[in-house]
């Protein structure tokens, strides 16, 4: 040993790595720039890029007698958006995410404040695996579940039979709208199939915000005389909000966007995500097709600032 | 009184009635797959199935197309989970460690690929594809995949980042370890079994994904996308009700693998932080 190894000033090691190393560790800002180049590079130039193309198309036109499409800056395929049928879409798209997202939050509350207030040990577990079971089983799964479910010689016809309760389901089903010739082709099914396929995704942030409401402010508010029910109108439900907003976003985005549900289980009458499909593909009008999608882009654009402000981000 | 409220105390009967209802409602269609795997029903979906046979798993067994999907769905989503792997664990490192300027920007960029609508990548992508003249491969699928999986091994990989403590790290460095081998004695050690749960969800994202590659496909189709097609215009029901089976088997094991790799992580996290 020399009096240089035991210096505070390590010498340069030997070695390509433990050079690289020592580069590393003199400049963390070239350590933080090799680390970041490959996810940046991936997601800006083939994620971005690609998104960033599509929004170019939308500024194009097709022209109507060749189907072509003309490169030429243009907000004509904007003002097709306005025509009656297309802002019909749009419209029934919007209130299908908002009658989904309301029936979600309802359904969603109870399974999450017994998993985050009552459950203990196993049962939390149990709860926690229930609801991450369906979260992450196959999309299409569920959705063909349903399919069986509807359908007219389907389980959920057989039960309505077997309680002698058919009479209900045929007046239910002869309302305007929300009726049709049977359960799988009708908006009540379209409704069904989204508040299942996507409840987990409003279960887990409306439960870790409850898991955040600290039991001394329950205690406290018992200690001033709140009732059960007071306490919760008064702090569980303020506190908890952020989360239900989280939830939401997903509900809503995740229904904004679809197309696969309304097609296999609805009318035919189309949604966003539809007509984005339909006009990309046998229609081959792009322009239309990308100017379909700015409108969930930019609903959800207005939907994330304002739940920001709610602070809807701490709980997600 | 505070008791009421407290964990140990008893939940009201209607709330327990309604979480009761609210997990039945999740479980029972999936179960029923299960149920309609066995029918001897071959053209309808009738209920209750008239009787019960195991014939329908032999049929699937011989059925080469059903091959096909399933083996282009596991090397898509093998291809997509290792570049995800990569990809977020990189910028988990990179966010999780240093604080600077457009960290924000970067943890919102790995997110948006799910955050927007799938329908959104997808024509994005597709697109994308056709003005860059690239041809519909395996590769197109994938490119697709990767995207929207390094969400999942981000998440793991930060979450886990944040909870190992810099203090190892400092130590091995002044132990005498160059930045490698802190690497692959200590920093791996530690976010290997995030990396492994992340991997996993990755790989049932990506198996399961069916609204991108519908975009991202050509004449090729994964599991989800023959599904889709059974579904639209179907040819043999029975067949795919044992499709439909498998497929929640084979996302189950992962998810369940996961649930065990990060339990202890989520106890904690479960804790207010």
């Amino acid at each position: 040993m020399t009096a240089a190894d035991a210096a505070a000033i390590l010498p340069r090691r030997a070695g390509l790595a433990a050079a690289a190393s020592d580069a590393f560790w003199r400049r963390p800002t070239l350590l933080l720039l090799t680390l970041l180049l490959p996810p940046v590079l991936w997601l800006g130039i083939i994620y971005l890029g690609s998104l960033f193309a599509l929004l170019a198309q939308s500024f194009f036109s097709i022209d109507e007698f060749s189907g072509l499409i003309q490169y030429e800056f243009t907000l004509k395929t904007y003002g097709e958006l306005l025509h009656p049928a297309n802002l019909d879409i749009i419209v029934r798209t919007v209130l299908m995410a908002a009658v989904v997202t309301l029936a979600a939050a309802v359904v969603a509350f109870p399974i999450a404040y017994y998993a985050a207030r009552y459950a203990t040990g196993r049962w939390k577990a149990l709860f926690y695996l229930g609801v991450m079971l369906p979260l992450w089983s196959s999309y299409l799964v569920k959705v063909y579940a349903w399919k069986l479910i509807l359908a007219k010689e389907g389980i959920l016809n057989w039960i309505f039979a077997k309680l002698h309760l058919t009479w209900l389901l045929e007046a239910w089903l002869a309302l305007p709208l929300i009726g049709g010739n049977s359960l799988s082709v009708s908006y009540t099914g379209t409704f069904l199939v989204f508040l299942y396929v996507w409840l987990p995704f409003m279960i887990l942030p409306i439960q870790a915000s409850l898991e955040r409401v600290p039991g001394s402010l329950i205690e406290a508010s018992a200690d001033l005389g709140g009732a059960p029910r007071q306490t919760f109108r008064h702090v569980i439900l303020p506190l908890a909000l952020p989360g239900v907003v989280a939830g939401s976003i997903f509900t809503f985005s995740l229904t904004l966007g679809d197309y696969i549900i309304p097609q296999i289980v609805g009318s035919s009458r189309l949604f966003i995500g539809q007509a984005v499909y339909a006009h990309q593909g046998i229609a081959g009008n792009i322009p239309l097709a990308a100017a379909f999608t700015v409108v969930p882009i930019i609903i959800m654009g207005f939907y994330l600032w304002g739940a920001k402000r709610m602070g809807a981000f701490n709980a997600l | 009184m505070s008791a009421s409220h407290d964990k140990s105390s008893r939940a009201p009967l209607a709330l327990k009635i309604a979480a009761a209802a609210g997990l039945l409602f999740l479980h029972l269609p999936i179960l029923l797959i299960f149920v309609y795997a066995f029918t001897t029903e071959e053209k309808s979906y009738q209920w209750p199935p008239p009787d019960f046979t195991a014939k329908w798993l032999a049929v699937t067994w011989n059925r080469p197309d059903v091959w096909e999907a399933l083996g282009l769905s596991v090397r898509v989503a093998t291809t997509s989970t290792a570049i995800a792997l990569v990809l977020g664990s990189l910028c988990a490192a990179a966010v999780a460690r240093t604080k600077f300027f457009g960290r924000e920007t970067i943890s919102l960029l790995v997110i948006l690929p799910i955050a927007l609508p799938g329908i959104i990548t997808g024509i994005a992508l597709r697109s994308a594809f056709s003005l860059a003249e690239i041809p519909f491969s395996f590769w197109t699928i994938v490119l697709g995949h990767a995207t929207f999986c390094v969400v999942v091994v981000y998440n793991n990989a930060v979450a886990r980042f944040r909870r190992t403590s810099g203090s190892l790290i400092e130590a091995s460095m002044d132990l005498g370890a160059n930045g490698f081998q802190t690497l692959r004695h200590v920093i791996l050690p530690n976010i290997g079994t995030a990396l492994l749960a992340g991997g996993m969800l990755a790989f049932a994202l990506s198996f399961d994904e069916v609204i991108v590659t519908t975009f991202t496909a050509g004449q090729q189709a994964t599991l989800p996308i023959w599904m889709l097609e059974e579904l639209v215009r179907p040819r043999q029901r029975p067949v795919t009700n044992v499709v439909a089976m498998v497929v929640v088997i084979v996302t189950f094991l992962p998810i369940l693998a996961a649930y065990y790799l990060t339990r202890d992580g989520d106890r904690i996290a479960g804790h207010g932080k």
